[in-house]
């Protein structure tokens, strides 16, 4: 009798852990993780594939617009995409022009064009410069709004950079008006922003678009890669690991990949728990007992 | 007319906006550009000044009759004041754009970031509760997402097994279903417009 | 509700600034253009080396670019007979037009419509030169030659000036072919897309089919609308939240005052606030944004008016947090926990934080109803919360509370629109399969 009651208590225990263990070992496996930093294999779909061949396409003079909208909180899953895709543009000479349509976002974008512009700079000794490889047009509120307004020109919503130097005395702006001068938008986000993107961006403007957006929101946008409205997509960490691995620099989202799965498999694990609890649970209730 | 004004702003506006989007010639962008464009960041400007003076005198109220967790009104109030006027300050000065900096770069994107990863452990204790087999339903539910969790896995010859079917998962039964509610959500969207553009709905002014 | 004599006032208004709108395009579409002159232009370089010219191309037609602002031309052609058969080698094509812009000067030269001022030096057409305005890769046959509308861009030329064009064909070593000119046409910009012809039809459509379903409701006809469980517990979790002497929590989401969920909002957050002013319980209402705060204070304020409460409402129910969304959803968190709300409502746009929200409810055990049109974070809210209204549920959640016949008959009049795309889509998926391309094609749109 005792042994059935300790085997029921552990099916019991099964079915309604308390979340703190759920915390605890999710913790303890990320914590190992980071330390023992496993080596995953990063296959490449082909929505990562199509950016980057578009982007391999592109000549040494060719503008792209990357819209970086999401702010710190989104760094670990977006702020890989974004080091991917400059790097790239630096080695291709392709012309960047930069905005960061969201508050807390200004700061770091300009922090991530100077890590790599260092970067690019150790590399091949040359430092690509603000308003001849790059420019950084900042933030203004209300995004619908700018990207309404830079389809015009650019010179609307923004008359200077981020730096306050004018817009017309930068010698890569010139002959530059507005989205039809750029071959393409990268929209990296994670907030509504590619909504607009993708309504007035590509659907008022028809500039093409490719979006790179965290894990949770990339699944409510492949309707738009299938209508034409989007030619890539880069979905959360994995995305960001893919894009590395094409551009050759496996970095923090190619290590986060690791943790991700461990983190996956602790709550596979748990749900797998939880459901022997619940049969278990349910066929004892069933059976009178 | 204090009712009706408003009502007629909303409807001549939205009428304006509705009649402009099939309007391409450059006179109809001109007046879209003027009132579309160049107004509602101001008006968000002085909006942002009434919701900072909201904001300041609730936490003044909460530190003067000492309501509980008054002190966490002190830090709002500090950190609110002393970031704007670094901000504004040091837009002209640069060693207080430095500080600005310094804080941003080492309290608010940790805070930030911190907050986010929050989700990684509520992830785990909702999937945790919520991914039981009730019923059939339920269950393929949980296949379904066991089988999107584990495509990132390194399972030898299973591999690619598992990636083809997360991918059939997402690029199918998601999609519908996205597309499905994609579908409802944007008639209801104008269902909701034209109520407001013709005044049929008027909470938002306060009135029943 | 309005009297008699106010919606006929109103309905006047209407009507008036109807047709002022129209007035007003009609008369911006009659506005003269101004018409001065021009001077000279650029060349494409001579071709060089010693190569037979490749065939020039044949047919190039020029029109002005439908459906835009104007300041545009289409031009196609067929493309060289040595282009990708017969010799092979042609490299591109490159498409000019004459008149050509002159300059710069620095002062006027004339006057007509053939001027733009770029950067205070001034710029003229001039009649007899060629400027090069593209080139295009072999095997293209279309160009689309855009300027700018502004008389300050580089790229600008004037509409309703007759423009002639013709497109050389450039050999692998620089040997050159032309084409026939084509011309002149002008470009003009259209009053009315085209291409979306069928977006105005579909809104007419569901217009009309509005009207009607507001007449029959109006007409007392009984509209079926099927429970909302989210809805319907409104009134208990409030009653809930009333026995337990703990307040209720209103969340009107991230949203900004345009969003239409924020909109939906609102109205659930009048039939709340009115039955708590009816209950006398605790209403918190913390914003995220400063003019959802304004409208909220109206909106409460005056439910508590119309609860006869007017006395019990005060201004620092609904506050603004903050415009970051961490720290608003750390602060709505932080009130949860310490003031233990028995009922929270979350109701809107969210994003992210939608979890966090969510589990920190259930951690201080508070019932919890949610809405949002964002399919994201729906799986979210259905895992963590009591209720959830999912996606345009939360659009119908105001015609399902008030019962007001205009509310119900707009929300049938969707469920009918709903109907017809499904028969729509059966039907273009039967197309598809048996290849009727005139049915798909039908509803293209070219926008």
């Amino acid at each position: 009798m005792a042994e059935n009651n300790s085997r029921k208590n552990i099916f019991e225990r099964m079915f309604a852990i308390d979340r703190r263990w759920v915390y605890g070992f999710l913790m303890l496996a990320v914590v190992l993780s980071v330390i023992a930093k496993p080596i995953i294999p990063i296959p490449i779909s082909r929505e990562a594939r199509s950016i980057y061949d578009f982007m391999n396409s592109l000549n040494s003079g060719d503008y792209i617009h990357l819209a970086m909208d999401y702010d710190p909180s989104t760094l670990a899953e977006l702020h890989p995409m974004t080091r991917a895709v400059l790097k790239q543009c630096f080695e291709k000479k392709i012309k960047v022009i930069i905005t960061a349509l969201h508050q807390n976002g200004p700061g770091m974008a300009a922090a991530a064009i100077d890590t790599a512009c260092q970067r690019h700079f150790e590399l091949t000794g040359y430092r690509p410069e603000s308003g001849k490889d790059w420019v950084f047009l900042g933030y203004k509120p209300y995004p619908i709004l700018i990207i309404l307004g830079m389809g015009q020109n650019y010179r609307i919503p923004f008359p200077n950079d981020y730096y306050n130097v004018p817009l017309d005395s930068l010698p890569m702006m010139n002959g530059i008006r507005n989205y039809q001068n750029v071959k393409a938008v990268i929209n990296i986000s994670a907030t509504s922003a590619t909504d607009w993107w993708i309504t007035y961006g590509n659907g008022r403007y028809q500039v093409p678009l490719a979006i790179g957006v965290t894990g949770v929101m990339a699944t409510d946008y492949y309707p738009y890669l299938q209508t034409g409205q989007i030619f890539g997509i880069l979905g959360g960490l994995q995305g960001a690991a893919e894009y590395e691995t094409l551009v050759g620099t496996p970095g923090k989202a190619v290590e986060g990949m690791s943790v991700q799965v461990v983190g996956h498999s602790i709550i596979i694990i748990f749900i797998i728990i939880g459901n022997i609890g619940y049969f278990a649970t349910r066929k004892k209730s069933k059976l009178g007992l | 007319m204090k009712r009706q004004f408003p009502l007629i702003i909303i409807f001549s506006l939205g009428l304006f906006m509705v009649v402009q989007y099939f309007v391409p010639h450059e006179k109809s962008e001109f007046f879209y550009e003027f009132i579309a464009l160049d107004w509602p960041p101001i008006i968000g400007a002085f909006a942002l000044m009434l919701g900072v003076i909201s904001l300041t005198r609730v936490s003044i109220t909460k530190i003067k009759r000492k309501k509980e967790a008054w002190g966490y009104s002190i830090v709002t109030l500090i950190g609110l004041f002393t970031m704007s006027a670094v901000g504004v300050v040091g837009y002209h000065y640069p060693p207080l754009t430095r500080a600005f900096n310094w804080n941003f770069n080492n309290i608010m994107i940790p805070i930030s970031a911190t907050m986010f990863s929050l989700l990684a452990f509520f992830i785990a204790s909702a999937a945790y509760r919520a991914f039981r087999a009730r019923s059939v339903l339920a269950t393929i539910l949980l296949v379904a997402a066991i089988i999107v969790m584990m495509r990132f896995f390194p399972l030898g010859p299973l591999t690619s097994v598992v990636g083809r079917a997360s991918d059939w998962i997402l690029n199918v039964p998601n999609l519908a279903a996205k597309r499905a509610i994609l579908i409802g959500v944007g008639l209801g969207i104008v269902s909701t417009a034209m109520k407001v553009i013709l005044g049929i709905e008027r909470s938002y002014l306060g009135k029943d | 509700m309005d009297g008699v004599a106010d919606v006929g006032r109103t309905a006047r208004l209407r009507v008036c600034i109807i047709a002022a709108t129209l007035l007003s395009f009609s008369a911006l579409a009659s506005a003269q253009v101004e018409n001065p002159v021009a001077d000279t232009a650029a060349v494409y370089p001579a071709a060089t080396i010693a190569e037979p010219p490749p065939a020039p191309i044949t047919n190039l037609k020029v029109k002005d670019l439908p459906n835009d602002h104007g300041h545009a031309f289409r031009l196609t052609w067929t493309i060289s007979a040595d282009d990708t058969g017969g010799r092979n080698n042609v490299r591109q094509y490159a498409v000019l037009r004459t008149p050509a812009w002159k300059g710069p000067f620095t002062e006027p030269q004339g006057a007509g419509p053939g001027w733009r001022n770029e950067q205070g030096h001034w710029w003229h057409l001039v009649e007899g030169e060629w400027d090069t305005v593209g080139t295009i890769p072999s095997s293209t046959a279309e160009y689309v030659n855009r300027g700018g509308k502004a008389r300050e861009s580089s790229d600008y030329f004037p509409d309703y000036v007759g423009f002639s064009f013709k497109v050389l064909t450039v050999g692998a070593r620089g040997s050159i072919s032309e084409s026939a000119i084509f011309g002149p046409v002008e470009s003009s910009g259209q009053w009315f897309h085209a291409g979306k012809t069928w977006v105005v039809l579909a809104v007419l459509v569901y217009g009309g089919l509005m009207l009607t379903m507001v007449r029959l409701a109006r007409g007392g006809k009984e509209l079926f609308i099927r429970p909302l469980a989210g809805i319907n517990a409104v009134d208990e979790a409030i009653g809930r939240a009333t026995e337990m002497g703990r307040p209720i929590l209103y969340v009107l989401g991230l949203g900004s005052p345009d969003e239409i969920a924020t909109i939906a909002s609102f109205t659930i957050l009048s039939r709340v606030a009115k039955k708590v002013a009816e209950y006398q319980t605790e209403l918190i209402v913390p914003c995220y944004d400063s003019i959802v705060m304004t409208i909220a204070q109206e909106t409460v304020k005056q439910a508590y008016i119309d609860a006869g409460r007017g006395d019990d409402y005060h201004e620092d129910m609904v506050y603004f947090v903050t415009q970051n969304q961490f720290a608003y959803v750390a602060a709505i968190n932080g009130t949860m926990l310490r003031r233990q709300t028995a009922t929270n409502f979350y109701l809107g746009v969210f994003y992210a934080e939608s979890l966090i929200l969510a589990e920190t409810g259930s951690l201080a055990g508070s019932i919890q109803i949610s809405g949002t049109d964002r399919i994201t974070q729906l799986p979210f809210f259905v895992v963590a919360c009591d209720y959830t209204l999912i996606g345009e549920e939360l659009y119908a959640a105001s015609a399902y509370l008030g019962r007001e016949p205009i509310l119900l008959g707009t929300l049938k009049a969707q469920d009918y629109t709903k109907a017809v795309l499904m028969v729509l889509m059966g039907l273009g998926v039967l197309a598809g399969i048996l290849n009727i391309a005139w049915l798909t094609d039908l509803f293209v749109l070219n926008i």
